[in-house]
């Protein structure tokens, strides 16, 4: 016979579900919004990467300490969260602890390791909230950050303490319970009387469930997505050498058939547009990219421009596509398809002068934990602005004539290209 | 200096083993020229049979491409590779990282498939080879140095080591900035910035780093790319009261070395 909270339960597990599927769903739509691009190459190696890069966080690495504290937020968040099938069987079916007399000793075993766990990563969140707000560390000062995504990084940390919170509670509360870090807790409601213990414990447990499907569903719309599209996104990073950009078959075909006519289809379709101005120009990785950016700024960090006081900031332009993307979504949900709405990623979300500020220098793309490349979306967007726009700064404009006409990106006459031969 | 080209090569009907491409930065810029003098006195030391294109040479293309005029460097790069196949190059070497890195990675999907290598990678074979001998009085010996990673050579093409190598064959002391390697700070030339002026902000990019260098409390510091080496040299002028630190390329510290 199902009780009115095992039906409650169910509902609201099935509700969660799907309302987190659809808004993944929508923002698998909006990274397809972004231009075909095949990467299906070398399927080993990116195997290797997701292994490597993912799970094995080497980027997290440069810096031991953090990763350290990283890790323990991430291993217990994928291990805890095996107890969670417990827990939703258990809510659905009205029992309690239904795994325990199946795996006896072992049952034991696994909730110590989740209460170590869950203490290490409560103390790890503690020690990330203070260095947010409290230790004045640039990157997580900067202000890409005022506003929402400080909230946003606040937010997921103070949910995720009070998660294991509550975990830790509901065990201490729990008077068949005897694990090595809710007994420490034991002392803190030594008081009670059982009815009260028991009332304490369900409580613990449901805040515990609500709060993580809450959490689950806070996920899409936060910069945490991370914890999900780290994975394919280690999986799709280029292979490929980092100063390699990517070609441009169009415009390579149109040199070519100036320079042999012949060659020139009779058919030849209209020019597409060059690089990108909006987000649906740039590639499905980079909208990827986007999504999977954890604000962490590293890139920033370590970006020469940003650092010299520079507007340019590579983290500022991982949150700007997704903001302009986002928005194009909310768009297309509300008109069927996209309306024109007079905006675009180029001007209204990223300005001239920081595009201009950029060496290309791939210090971002090296620091990117996550395999961000903001460096490839920057380049798009020069393309569109000079190719597009006629849009250079008059230097760039004479070096770009000095190449057409002297073959070097200075005045020099050409012939004098050996002249170094005959100094002495 | 008697450099032969391809054409005065194809002339002859032979075949050098390895091209040496200049660059526009080694073949106009005053500085530059040095590097590349040096360089080119190395080969003939080391018995390298070599030629350049001379006049055929032209712009990779790399500062229109990365400034966004990708239709610039689609122009170069058809004339370039048209003439590099034409001659039927295999091999190529060269002294600027961002001429390497156009060659060696971009115009393969062109149509031009070379074996490309960077000079400071060249230097370091010509070594283990024996095939450069170094003077008995190594004036480097002992003397410090801090090389500076190119970020065409470093993050964008993962060549860390043979820079070093070269250095430590002088038996040189190496000192490291504060940023090396993988995490090396960029001088501020990449990406067309070469070409215009910096955008507003609280300190130039050379200057940052030329701080860094300096900070090292080196006699020299390393370069490897041309364009590092000019905003090397600016920013550690602007500190010409303090220091004395001279900024030279892998290539000029060889040179002087050699037998």
């Amino acid at each position: 016979m199902p009780t009115v909270a095992g039906i409650c339960f169910t509902l609201l597990t099935i509700i969660s579900f799907v309302l987190f599927f659809k808004k993944l769903g929508k923002i698998a739509r909006n990274i397809h919004l972004g231009k075909a691009f095949q990467i299906n190459d070398q399927k080993t190696k990116r195997i290797q990467n997701v292994f490597l890069l993912a799970f094995g966080q080497k980027k997290m690495f440069r810096n031991p300490l953090v990763a350290i504290l990283h890790l323990f937020v991430y291993v217990g968040f994928v291990i805890i969260n095996i107890e969670l099938l417990e827990i939703i069987v258990d809510g659905i079916a009205g029992t309690h602890r239904i795994f325990k007399p199946y795996l006896s000793e072992g049952y034991d075993f696994l909730i110590n390791s989740f209460e170590i766990l869950a203490l290490l990563v409560l103390i790890a969140c503690v020690v990330f909230f203070i260095r947010r707000n409290l230790v004045n560390i640039q990157r997580l000062r900067s202000k890409d950050l005022d506003g929402w995504p400080k909230s946003d990084a606040n937010a997921i940390l103070i949910i995720e303490v009070v998660l294991m919170g509550l975990f830790l509670t509901m065990n201490a509360t729990d008077e068949e319970a005897n694990y090595l870090i809710s007994n420490l807790l034991k002392p803190f409601f030594s008081g009670f009387d059982a009815s009260t213990l028991s009332a304490i414990e369900h409580t613990a447990w449901w805040l515990h469930i609500l709060g993580i499907y809450a959490f689950m569903n806070y996920l899409p719309y936060s910069k945490h997505l991370h914890i999900i599209l780290a994975f394919p996104n280690a999986y799709y990073a280029p292979l490929t050498p980092k100063g390699k950009m990517h070609n441009m078959p169009s415009v390579q075909n149109e040199v070519l058939y100036a320079m042999q006519p012949e060659l020139a289809p009779t058919d030849a379709a209209a020019p597409e547009k060059f690089g990108a101005k909006d987000v649906m120009d740039l590639s499905w990785k980079n909208l990827m990219d986007a999504y999977s950016c954890t604000e962490c700024g590293r890139c920033s960090a370590a970006c020469p421009a940003n650092t010299t006081g520079k507007l340019l900031s590579p983290r500022k332009i991982m949150m700007a596509t997704r903001d302009r993307l986002e928005e194009v979504g909310k768009n297309i949900d509300a008109n069927k398809q996209f309306v024109e709405d007079g905006k675009s990623l180029l001007h209204n979300y990223i300005s001239i002068e920081e595009l201009r500020a950029c060496t290309t220098c791939n210090a971002c793309v090296e620091e990117c934990p996550v395999s961000i490349s903001p460096l490839d979306i920057i380049v798009e967007l020069r393309r569109s602005l000079v190719m597009e726009e006629s849009n250079a700064p008059a230097e760039w404009n004479g070096m770009f004539s000095n190449i057409e006409n002297n073959f070097a990106p200075w005045k020099f006459a050409p012939d004098d290209r050996d002249a170094w031969t005959k100094q002495d | 200096m008697k450099v032969n080209t391809m054409a005065e090569f194809m002339a002859k009907g032979e075949k050098p083993e390895v091209l040496f491409w200049v660059g526009c930065a080694g073949s106009f810029d005053q500085r530059a020229q040095k590097i590349t003098k040096a360089f080119a006195t190395i080969l003939d030391k080391a018995g390298v049979n070599y030629a350049i294109l001379g006049k055929e040479e032209a712009c990779t293309g790399d500062p229109a491409r990365r400034a966004g005029n990708e239709f610039m460097f689609q122009m170069m790069a058809y004339q370039n590779i048209q003439i590099l196949n034409g001659y039927e190059i295999k091999k190529i070497v060269t002294t600027c990282p961002h001429c390497f890195n156009t060659l060696k990675n971009e115009y393969p999907v062109l149509g031009g498939v070379y074996d490309v290598i960077h000079h400071t990678t060249f230097l370091q074979e010509l070594i283990e080879q024996g095939k450069i001998k170094f003077t008995d009085s190594n004036e480097w010996k002992g003397k410090s140095i801090t090389y500076h990673d190119s970020c065409y050579l470093g993050r964008a093409n993962e060549i860390y080591e043979a820079p070093r190598k070269v250095l430590e064959s002088l038996d040189m002391e190496l000192r490291e900035m504060k940023r090396c390697k993988s995490k090396g700070l960029c001088c501020g030339a990449g990406g067309a910035q070469m070409f215009k002026e910096e955008e507003k902000g609280d300190k130039r990019i050379n200057m940052e780093r030329a701080d860094e260098a300096i900070e090292t409390k080196s006699d020299f510091v390393a370069s490897a790319c041309p364009f590092c080496n000019t905003m090397m040299t600016d920013g550690i002028k602007n500190r010409a009261e303090e220091v004395k630190t001279e900024v030279l390329d892998i290539a000029e510290i060889i040179a002087q070395a050699i037998q």
